[in-house]
């Protein structure tokens, strides 16, 4: 079996396969639209991508709170369930 | 012109002008998943349309029962694979002064006939999002326009129909997604065939054409705007109605 990638390795896979950005750019910090030029219905991607690469759910009120890299982290590492 | 590839989704397919568009797009070889309330009616409407050869399947369901209707697109979407076109197409008049109208005619109508829509649009929307591709079309009504006595809710309901179209066509639109609205005026379906028949008389009267129009050609209307000719058309509403509003 292959090596699991950590959660922040693949969330920071999927943003950078999704907007197209150097991972370099991927920190924490970044915030989707200011920084990583996405726009809005790119973050409604993105999180539907997240939601495809971990089975979680993710409620809309709670999708718009998730504006920085750091955010998905961190919601991911809270509400994952599955994958023991 | 073939639309072989492509899976539309129509709510109400098993009457009417739902039935209708289910049968010219399956004339055109397209898959058809439909949402119907009455399971004998979508069992009938399912057997006729694999008699014109097509994949369908049809989902007996409520569709103002929002919290089922996620499910079954999911349960579509496992079965098809894709969904290219929804029309939302079910919808209900329950017609009453509106100094008489109560809270359940006025909610029953909207739920049906906007609020069903609106997640409808919703669900397959993030589909539609995560292909850059879908067509959406909306049967919203002539009442919507000009309003009909007797139809507060109903014309509520159908101009409601006019501005999620159009917001629809905005936001959905750099991602390649069509939504356009279609205006019927009186189309001989069960929704008008308890006319009385003076009204009835009246009306035609008021319609340059002399008659009330077909489903069949509001379905064909459909099928241009879901086929190439309806490629860089989004945002619109589309009146079918023998010239009534002219
Ligand atoms: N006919 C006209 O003159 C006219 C004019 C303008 C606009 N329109 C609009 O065109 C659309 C179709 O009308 P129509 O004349 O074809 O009506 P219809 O003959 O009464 O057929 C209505 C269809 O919608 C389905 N439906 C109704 N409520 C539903 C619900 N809660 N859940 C799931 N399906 C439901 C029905 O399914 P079941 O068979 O299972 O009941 C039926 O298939 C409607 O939106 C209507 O407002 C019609």
């Amino acid at each position: 079996m292959a090596e699991k990638k950590s959660i922040e390795e693949r969330v920071k896979n999927i943003i950078v396969e999704q907007l197209g950005v150097n991972p370099e750019q991927v920190t924490p910090k970044a915030r989707f639209i200011e920084d990583l030029g996405a726009d809005s219905l790119d973050t409604v991607e993105l999180v539907m991508a997240f939601e495809e690469e971990f089975n979680v759910e993710v409620p809309d009120e709670e999708a718009e709170k998730l504006q920085t890299v750091g955010d998905v982290i961190r919601y991911i590492e809270e509400n994952l369930e599955e994958e023991s | 012109m073939s639309l072989k590839d492509k899976v539309a989704l129509i709510t109400g397919a098993s009457r009417g002008i739902g039935k209708a568009i289910a049968m010219e797009l399956a004339l055109m070889g397209s898959s058809i998943a439909f949402i119907s309330k009455n399971p004998l009616q979508v069992e009938q409407t399912e057997k006729m349309l694999q008699n014109l050869g097509v994949r369908t399947k049809g989902y007996a369901l409520d569709i103002s029962e929002i919290s089922q209707l996620k499910k079954t697109i999911d349960d579509i979407l496992k079965e098809f694979g894709q969904i290219d076109f929804l029309i939302n197409n079910a919808g209900k008049t329950e017609d009453r002064l509106l100094l008489r109208m109560s809270e359940a005619d006025w909610d029953s109508v909207m739920n049906i006939n906007l609020k069903a829509s609106f997640f409808m649009i919703k669900f397959v929307g993030k589909h539609f999002l995560s292909r850059n591709y879908g067509k959406i079309i909306n049967i919203s009504s002539i009442s919507g326009l000009t309003g009909i006595p007797g139809q507060a809710n109903y014309a509520a309901s159908k101009a409601g129909l006019i501005g999620l179209t159009k917001t629809v066509a905005k936001e959905l639109g750099p991602r390649g997604i069509t939504c356009n609205a279609i205006c019927p005026g009186f189309i001989e379906t069960d929704m008008t065939q308890h006319l009385p028949l003076e009204r009835k008389e009246k009306i035609l009267k008021e319609i340059p054409l002399g008659r009330f129009g077909k489903a069949e050609e509001v379905a064909k209307l459909a099928v241009f705007l879901l086929g190439p000719g309806g490629d860089y058309i989004t945002g619109q509403c589309f009146i079918i109605d023998g010239g009534l509003l002219a």
